[in-house]
């Protein structure tokens, strides 16, 4: 028989508010196997760790309960405390009494008797646990991080400099995201390039990272620690460590008419191309779907004039496998499609573009040298509109746009209003809100400045309308606060479009077994707590993918997602999970029904000798599960059709236990 | 759990650690309301659910049973949801025979965002369950008095 204590938290008003925690710990008092039961205002604090630490050692307990808030919170709190007074850390079962009873339910009786209901569940199990020792696997001292943007650059970054090997995996044929297509940044209007690129450099040089451009991640498998990841790196057709980057093949190259995707389409490169003056790394690629030599095998100019010889029209797609510690998700984000947004008439007309567009017009390395245009005729806009929320915020139409505020657009677009007010003051700007949104430091004052100094004109409202009208575009809106329509007659609009995780987020997710929630964004193990975690161990999240953000704040995560990788990674070992898969082999009679459902090829059959009762000796074939690979997820335990399997923590014995005293 | 005169079907919900369980959680951090008489077990991934425990929990009196686990494709363990869905059918398509309506029974899929997912499920179910009556016919008179 079990000796167990149960210990009740009123989580201050939490769990107290809404359950009669007294009549909780009075209740279980009697239940089987308990010797001592009590309450206390906060049992995760140091004093109430202290009443369960005493507990244990003056009763002698073999096992607790804590009726406190859910596992996901605390349960590895009271393990340690468990631990550090004696008892087996897996002698310790928490009854959620604070998620799943105070906070959902407001009567107190009602709440009460759940919490006493969940308690007894929560001491039927502990009645049949076992004490558990979890197994010890190495650590890979090496980190993947999937995405080249600022995100992924800083925590690479960040990781090498303390030491340990760091793959970057970009799909583009340059490391720089995002943050390289901007020209300046709010709120000191940094130029993106000045502090972006030496920072791509730094990567460059860095002799602990890796780069693996233009390729992506097909495969991984393993856990925390022991990841086997396969990238595949796409064939550009340039040989990476013999091109130079000179670029003279981007010059000769016959093949001109093909759009660039990194100046949006609005000018064209051609065949083989450097996506940017300071792409790293600077080597050339080839787009197969416009090279004539590749499509056809007519050209070959580029090989001509490479003085290097780096041309290789033959290359192949080239699988890399290689072991990690930890994985950092990077993937970023992108601006929302306009397509649906007819009101708009961004498929129209050319002077009507989303904000990253514009932001390509201003920069100097962009189409138009950075001088700010109408990309239809040239000509030098005097009256522009700027829209935000093209897609945010935007309950209401969910099937086109995002519920979610996009969190940066405020900023930019004030940023974009500013300087176009600063560089050419003969434009009138407008801006039309439905709020503005400047939390963060220096931000307000940025946007006042905006509206003080430079005499943007904000105006709250919604853009009703946009209709090309000859050269001009009429723009109907409302003003909420004059309770009037406008209509203004604009030679640019601009679009601030909602940002949405980037594509390859959800099948990157599916394969890192990474939860994600309803818009695709990454979710963490916490929101406050654990923000640059995933639930999965090893998993770590870093910039945009995990919901909106700016430069700042994704620099931040980063920097933090680094700082957890290398904690991970500073380990020897790692202590695995104990709550695996065991095979009574007395009862196995080796069917493989078990082999087939495991998703992780943990089991394997093995020749073992039975002891008759005649004294002879027997071999059967009976299952083997390697606890360092079983992740503990118990679909063998039900295939098992003679009951052999079973899981710890999890035993049949224990849910049934569950089962039974919940619905006594 | 019986107020006067007002039948509360017990509900058993066998929620899967990563996805569910989280959702539950996320009701709870979000104060939405769903009947008490929904009774939480967690367990690692709704394949760990055993077809036995459902026969259990209707022979000890549960009115209802219903197994959460992640959405298809982002089962933390790459697959279990899968094993869930296929033997859940086939447990389910037998109920019938034993004397269980169908309808106390069900699989969702509730993700570790989804805590309003969660808490309207619960809702729902237990309302169906509850329209259902109380649920007698595998009710084991030597465990229930």
């Amino acid at each position: 028989m079990q000796r167990i204590g149960v210990f009740v938290c009123w989580c201050g008003s939490n769990i107290a508010g809404t359950v009669d925690v007294q009549a909780v710990s009075e209740a279980l008092k009697n239940e089987p196997g308990v010797v001592f039961s009590t309450n206390y205002q906060y049992m995760c604090s140091q004093a109430g760790q202290d009443i369960i630490k005493n507990a244990i050692k003056e009763h002698k307990l073999t096992g607790m309960v804590v009726c406190s808030c859910s596992p996901r919170m605390h349960e590895a709190t009271f393990r340690k405390t468990a631990a550090a007074a004696g008892l087996n850390s897996y002698m310790v079962e928490i009854a959620n009494i604070r998620e799943q009873c105070s906070w959902v339910h407001k009567d107190m009786q009602i709440g009460t008797e759940k919490a006493i209901i969940l308690g007894k569940a929560a001491i039927a199990k502990v009645n049949l646990n076992a004490p558990l020792v979890p197994g010890e696997s190495p650590v890979t001292k090496r980190a993947l991080v999937i995405g080249g943007g600022i995100a992924g650059i800083q925590t690479a970054l960040d990781i090498a400099e303390a030491g340990f090997p760091v793959d970057i995996v970009e799909t583009k044929p340059t490391i720089g995201g995002k943050m390289a297509q901007l020209d300046k940044t709010f709120p000191t209007l940094d130029c993106a390039a000045c502090i972006l690129t030496p920072k791509m450099v730094d990567v460059a040089q860095n002799e602990n990272i890796r780069i693996f451009s233009y390729s992506e991640v097909t495969e991984v498998k393993g856990f925390v620690g022991n990841f086997d990841v396969k990238i595949k790196k796409k064939a550009r057709y340039v040989k990476e460590d013999v091109c130079t980057g000179c670029g003279l093949c981007t010059e000769k190259c016959p093949q001109k008419k093909v759009p660039n995707e990194f100046n949006l389409g609005m000018d064209n490169r051609r065949a083989i191309y450097i996506p940017f003056a300071q792409a790293v790394p600077k080597v050339a690629t080839i787009d197969p779907n416009a090279c004539n030599m590749l499509k056809n095998g007519k050209c070959g100019v580029c090989a001509k004039v490479c003085a290097a010889g780096a041309i290789d029209y033959k290359q192949q797609d080239e699988i890399i496998e290689e072991k990690y510690g930890a994985i950092v998700a990077a993937t970023g984000f992108n601006p929302i499609s306009m397509d649906k947004f007819d009101e708009y008439a961004y498929n129209q007309s050319k002077d009507v573009i989303t904000s990253l567009e514009f932001e390509r017009l201003t920069n100097a390395a962009g189409p138009s040298a950075g001088k700010l245009i109408r990309p239809s005729d040239g000509k030098h806009p005097h009256t522009i509109v700027f829209v935000q929320c093209v897609g945010s915020r935007c309950a209401a139409c969910a099937e086109k746009g995002k519920e979610y505020c996009s969190k940066i657009c405020c900023m930019y677009t004030a940023k974009h209003a500013m300087l176009t007010r600063d560089k050419y003051p003969d434009t009138e700007v407008y801006v039309f809100y439905i709020d503005v949104r400047t939390p963060g430091k220096n931000f307000d004052e940025f946007y006042r400045r905006a509206v003080e100094e430079y005499g943007v004109h904000y105006i709250k409202g919604m853009v009703g309308k946009v209709a090309p009208e000859g050269d001009k575009l009429m723009v109907q809106a409302s003003d909420l606060l004059a309770n009037k329509q406008l209509h203004i007659a604009a030679d640019l609009v601009v679009l601030a479009a909602a940002i949405e995780p980037d594509k390859s987020a959800r099948p990157l997710a599916t394969m890192l077994t990474a939860s994600m929630d309803t818009n695709d964004f990454f979710t963490e193990a916490h929101p406050k707590l654990r923000p640059v975690e995933s639930p999965t161990a090893g998993i770590f999240l870093s910039g945009a993918c995990q919901g909106p953000k700016d430069i700042p704040e994704t620099v931040s995560q980063a920097s933090a997602a680094a700082a957890k990788v290398i904690g991970l990674l500073c380990k020897d070992k790692l202590t695995g999970n104990p709550c695996v898969a065991h095979s009574n082999e007395l009862m196995c009679n080796g069917c493989s029904s078990c082999e087939r459902v495991c998703p992780y090829g943990a089991i394997t059959y093995i020749d073992k000798e039975f002891r008759m009762p005649d004294r002879t000796t027997r071999v059967r074939r009976v299952a083997s599960v390697n606890p360092a690979v079983c992740q503990g997820c118990g679909a063998c335990t039900v295939a098992c059709p003679s009951g052999a399997m079973d899981l710890n923590g999890f035993a049949s014995k224990q849910i049934m236990a569950e089962v039974d005293a919940i619905c006594k | 759990m019986q107020v006067k005169g007002e039948y509360k079907p017990l509900i058993v919900a066998f929620c899967c650690n990563w996805c569910s369980y989280a959702g539950a959680d996320l009701a709870g951090n979000n104060r939405l309301n769903y009947p008490d008489n929904v009774k939480i077990i967690k367990v690692p991934c709704s394949c760990r659910v055993n077809p036995m425990f459902v026969l259990r929990a209707f022979q000890r009196g549960a009115d209802g049973v219903i197994l959460c686990g992640c959405h298809p494709g982002d089962c933390h363990y790459t697959s279990g949801n899968y094993y869930t869905r296929r033997r859940m059918a086939l447990l389910f398509s037998m109920l019938n025979y034993l004397g269980i309506e169908k309808e106390r029974t069900r699989v969702e899929w509730v993700s570790a965002a989804e805590g309003a997912k969660f808490a309207a499920t619960m809702n729902e179910f237990t309302e169906a369950v509850a329209a259902l009556g109380e649920n007698k016919r595998l009710e084991d008179l030597r465990c229930k008095k």
